[in-house]
């Protein structure tokens, strides 16, 4: 345990006006080295690291005292303090504010370009914005050294239908002796799109941050907005949000397992699993409007009520699942050639997955029981009864009976939303804030916690958002848990993990 | 009879030149060995999907194509692992700046004839995303493209009816 609480530390600095619903400080650079250190110790987990001109942006939560912070350093020399050096979690947020902000983390282990392949037409786009004045250097691979070994590149196209990255792997004959990602192939300057947004713009082009996730980033959005300006939203939209949240995480969910399968030659489970997610579009087509859910919770409360029909239409998708499902399960348990291929494959240290705050089913098949559902308890989920699956196995058979569990949680959490659905308004309009404000927000999505952090002009109009996805987290996990595995395991481990690109890259 | 010989010798030939072949039995003949190639081999198309930046939103309804309620193999489609595989690239997202040298050498792998689908809001103008430093804004203004399906994404119905159309 640290020797000083978070807030004893952050209480040091100067808390600025108007952060809802946790405090935001600007801090010393001595304050700034003392949240390192706690970092490093473990004291608190790293959510969020940012910049804008001129200053540089720390999120950490500390699990003891549910305490969530933000703090802030003016970097008036363009650099800061690298926290990176201290907690590995930190680097690629560090190499992605140099890239877009261009302040400068010092003493930095990789100072290495991260999403800037060199190919922009600007220079750090979120900063003092300039035209690039040199080529940039090809990127260097770290070295590895050692008879025998043998480079494979893959990517950034990759062989079946998914997004883009590179994967450079050097193995040993079959055993893959490094894995080393180099993301940044879709970044779309997002943050930047979002400066000078309205919120009815900001709120569509959040939901697109990762397509499989639009639900909980619009939710995330819509939080945040809503705790900037003190919006109160009526209690339908928050259940009618929740279902939403949770049909989203049955439709990834169902579809991952079957996907995982079908990466060990099972297709079988895929031919099902698919079966069942277009089940789940479907319904939510015909209860929301949006196969996807996209544009369906917006700032203020959510843009499509469920109609009777609605509620008859995902009770009977509640229905069919539960019949469909158990078969399922039981055909993947007892299918040993199966299990062969994901027990033990891809095991990830839960020493690691702790230091990286690694949310969501990577991190709770871990042993890592943080879920933004249950400990920050947000509307429905604090009067909502669900059950938070954990493992310890933490490999591909680990995280594929996580989903399973959270599955079965997600089917309960459904049926009670549709049992006790409160009756009104589902969306009011959002107050004009008159005067900048800021928030942050935490929401759980099917692949992990979003941090969403925002800062409104008097307006209305977004000034400054930064929205952090959990695969940052989760890729350089993706590194540790290939390692000593056969390059032919790669596909289970990676469809185990399904980090998403678009989130990360932005 | 070695006089007609001799006259035979010293008389040029009585046949006639060969005449250009019918065109009409050409064109039936054509017709023939076309109805034949397309009921073996034909109806077919190789398609190459390449996320030029999209949100993944394209691609999660690209792979609904293969469930068992649309079944895209039944029309004859399949995905390819290959460009050099391929006769259809279907390209989804804004293209970044980051993808289109990939976008480029995906397109100058695949062989001719070969056709571009741009999928989705994004792959026709760059949708929501257009106007970005980041983003060149639309397949076309990397590669020729042939058709578009727009959609945010476009629906799997959607998607095989364009498909469809290019058959």
């Amino acid at each position: 345990m640290h020797a000083q609480s978070l807030q004893a530390i952050l209480d040091a600095g100067q808390p600025v006006a108007a952060h809802r619903p946790w405090p935001r400080f600007v801090v010393t650079p001595d304050i700034w080295n003392t949240l390192i250190e706690g970092l490093a110790d473990s004291a608190w987990t790293l959510l969020g690291l940012w910049g804008e001109l001129g200053l540089v942006h720390l999120a950490v939560h500390e699990e003891g005292s549910g305490m969530l912070g933000v703090a802030s350093l003016p970097c008036p020399a363009g650099c800061f303090p690298s926290v990176g050096r201290r907690h590995p979690p930190a680097q690629r947020l560090e190499r992605t504010i140099a890239d877009l902000v261009g302040l400068q983390p010092v003493d930095a282990p990789d100072i290495r370009p991260w999403l800037d392949h060199g190919r922009w037409p600007v220079r750090y786009p979120l900063g003092a914005a300039t035209a690039p004045t040199t080529t940039m250097p090809p990127y260097r691979f770290l070295a590895v050294e050692g008879e025998s070994l043998h480079q494979i590149p893959v990517g950034p196209v990759h062989a079946g239908i998914i997004e883009p990255g590179h994967f450079r792997f050097t193995a040993n004959g079959e055993a893959v002796a490094r894995l080393e990602q180099r993301l940044g192939y879709v970044h779309k300057g997002i943050e930047s799109l979002l400066n000078g947004a309205t919120l009815e713009r900001a709120a569509r082009l959040v939901g697109r941050v990762s397509g499989d996730s639009t639900v909980a980033y619009a939710l995330a959005f819509a939080r945040a907005a809503e705790a900037a300006t003190e919006t109160e939203v009526p209690a339908r939209a928050h259940w009618l949000r929740a279902l939403m949240a949770e049909l989203e995480r049955l439709a990834n969910h169902c579809g991952d397992i079957g996907a995982i399968c079908n990466d060990a030659a099972f297709a079988l489970m895929l031919a099902h699993c698919a079966v069942l997610r277009e089940q789940i579009l479907r319904a939510s087509a015909a209860g929301f409007g949006h196969r996807l859910l996209m544009d369906r919770v917006v700032p203020g409360g959510v843009a499509a009520d469920l109609s009777v029909e609605g509620v008859s239409v995902l009770q009977s998708l509640v229905a069919e699942i539960r019949r469909q499902f158990p078969a399922l399960v039981t055909l993947y348990d007892n299918t040993a050639s199966l299990q062969d291929r994901t027990a033990k494959t891809g095991f990830v240290k839960p020493t690691l997955i702790r230091q990286f705050g690694c949310g969501g089913y990577v991190g709770r098949a871990g042993g890592r029981a943080f879920d933004a559902r249950r400990t920050l308890g947000y509307p429905p989920y604090d009067v909502l009864k669900f059950e938070i699956p954990l493992r310890t196995d933490s490999d591909v058979n680990g995280r594929v009976w996580l989903r399973i569990c959270e599955v079965e949680q997600s089917l309960s959490l459904i049926e009670q939303i549709l049992q006790k659905l409160p009756s009104g308004p589902v969306r009011v309009a959002l107050k004009t804030p008159g005067q900048p404000c800021e928030s942050l927000a935490l929401v759980e999505g099917f692949r992990g916690d979003i941090l969403l952090w925002l800062r409104l002009n008097g307006d209305g109009t977004v000034a400054r958002c930064h929205p952090r996805d959990p695969s940052w987290f989760q890729w350089p996990l993706l590194e540790a848990a290939i390692e000593g595995n056969i390059v032919a395991d790669f596909p289970l481990c990676n469809k185990s993990f399904n980090g998403s690109y678009s989130g990360h890259d932005l | 009879m070695h006089k007609l010989l001799l006259q035979n010798l010293w008389r040029s030939p009585m046949t006639i030149p060969a005449p250009a072949p019918s065109e009409q039995a050409l064109a039936e003949l054509g017709a023939q060995v076309d109805q034949a190639a397309r009921r073996r081999l034909g109806r077919s198309l190789a398609i190459r999907q390449v996320d030029a930046g999209s949100c993944n939103g394209c691609e999660l309804e690209i792979h609904a194509l293969h469930n068992a309620f649309y079944d895209l193999e039944r029309f004859g489609f399949h995905f390819v692992a290959s460009p050099r595989h391929a006769d259809v690239l279907l390209v989804t997202g804004p293209v970044t700046a980051n993808m289109r040298e990939a976008l480029e050498r995906t397109y100058a792998a695949t062989p001719d004839p070969k056709w571009v689908v741009a999928v989705g809001d994004c792959g026709r103008d760059g949708g929501v995303f257009a106007g970005s430093y980041a983003c060149v804004g639309g397949v076309a203004e990397v590669i020729p493209v042939d058709l578009h399906i727009p959609g945010c994404p476009p629906s799997p119905t959607q998607l095989l009816e364009g498909l469809l159309a290019l058959l």
